[in-house]
């Protein structure tokens, strides 16, 4: 568990690093190098199908974050109530706390599970579906109806960002406004 | 990442792009396809297939990615994964229920094997790799000038 630990620290620091950087890509890289801190953690828990997916789309996320949203005019505010900002964000995080607190502790051990379910699809998955990997079979055989639902989520993200930055069907003024901002 | 960029890199990014994205391609083919034997699966399959023909995008500009791959092409692509995914799905119903894997199981840790989670795999990838990339077409559309068509 050390390793693991390690990991956890140096996620956390550059999580830090990532809020506190003045300078909005040293901010990205240190987001990448969360994510990469996150895919070592998936690797030591012995999840190389959670390893591979993080991996590609924290790279995939990198790159949108610096060739697409870097060079943009984004507000920042960070003036104002500073006391009851602080305060509130104090309140809930102690509030998140004494929940976690509490449900964690109900939580069996780590790796055993409460339900048979998994044990279940260990034992039978592999004579069932014929898959050697049973993350595969647990995500496309027993949970398809789960997948489908991912795919449509997808789908849907795939026209709503089609659907804001489309140029067919906005009005002229808006259009006009915004290449007079070029 | 100033304008000039959107024509695309130095000529060493160009010609390391153009020597390693095939591979990048046939690596992402085989983690889908292999995704029921071996770690990886139609998502991660499908997001590093965007990833290669985002590579092209970004070494030679927009215009050549989209050459590449039109946009009539990917929503082609899209919809077919979607339509594919969705039609193994209902085909399940001539053995009895949604999603039965009515393709025989085949001999294990062969490549034809475990019936429908191949073609799933290869649906989810076709799917995933288009939908990607077109979210990331929109997002440099978006920044490059709002004059482009989209």
């Amino acid at each position: 568990m050390l390793e693991l630990n390690i990991l956890l620290v140096f996620i956390i620091i550059a999580a830090l690093i990532a809020i506190e950087a003045k300078d909005l890509l040293s901010s990205v890289v240190a987001v990448g190098a969360a994510g990469l801190g996150l895919c070592m953690t998936f690797i030591v828990l012995k999840a190389p199908d959670v390893a591979i997916t993080q991996l590609v789309v924290e790279t995939l996320s990198l790159i949108i974050l610096i060739r697409a949203t870097l060079r943009m005019d984004l507000p920042f505010s960070t003036s104002g109530r500073w006391l009851l900002n602080s305060t509130i964000v104090a309140f809930f995080i102690g509030m998140f706390m004494f929940v976690v607190s509490k449900s964690l502790s109900e939580l069996p051990p780590f790796g055993y599970p409460i339900m048979r379910v998994a044990s279940t699809y260990l034992r039978e998955g592999f004579i069932q579906t014929g898959a050697a990997n049973m993350v595969s079979a647990i995500v496309l055989d027993y949970r398809a109806l789960d997948t489908l639902c991912e795919a449509t989520a997808l789908f849907t993200a795939v026209m709503g960002v089609l659907a804001i930055v489309r140029r067919i069907g906005k009005k002229k003024s808006f259009q006009a406004a915004g290449e007079s901002d070029e | 990442m100033s304008k000039e960029h959107d024509a695309g890199m130095s000529l060493i990014v160009r010609t390391v792009a153009r020597l390693t994205v095939g591979f990048i391609l046939l690596y992402g083919i085989y983690i889908f396809s292999h995704g029921h034997l071996s770690p990886g699966g139609g998502f991660a399959g499908g997001v590093i297939i965007a990833l290669a023909f985002i590579n092209i995008m970004l070494a030679y500009g927009k215009d050549m990615a989209l050459a590449k791959l039109p946009r009539p092409v990917l929503s082609f692509f899209e919809n077919l994964g979607a339509l594919l995914f969705l039609s193994i799905a209902l085909l399940g119903f001539t053995g009895g229920y949604f999603f039965l894997n009515f393709i025989g199981k085949g001999e294990p840790y062969r490549l034809f094997s475990a019936g429908i989670i191949p073609l799933c795999n290869l649906a989810i990838g076709l799917k995933v790799g288009a939908g990607v990339f077109a979210i990331f077409i929109a997002f440099v559309l978006l920044r490059a000038g709002r004059g482009s068509k989209l």
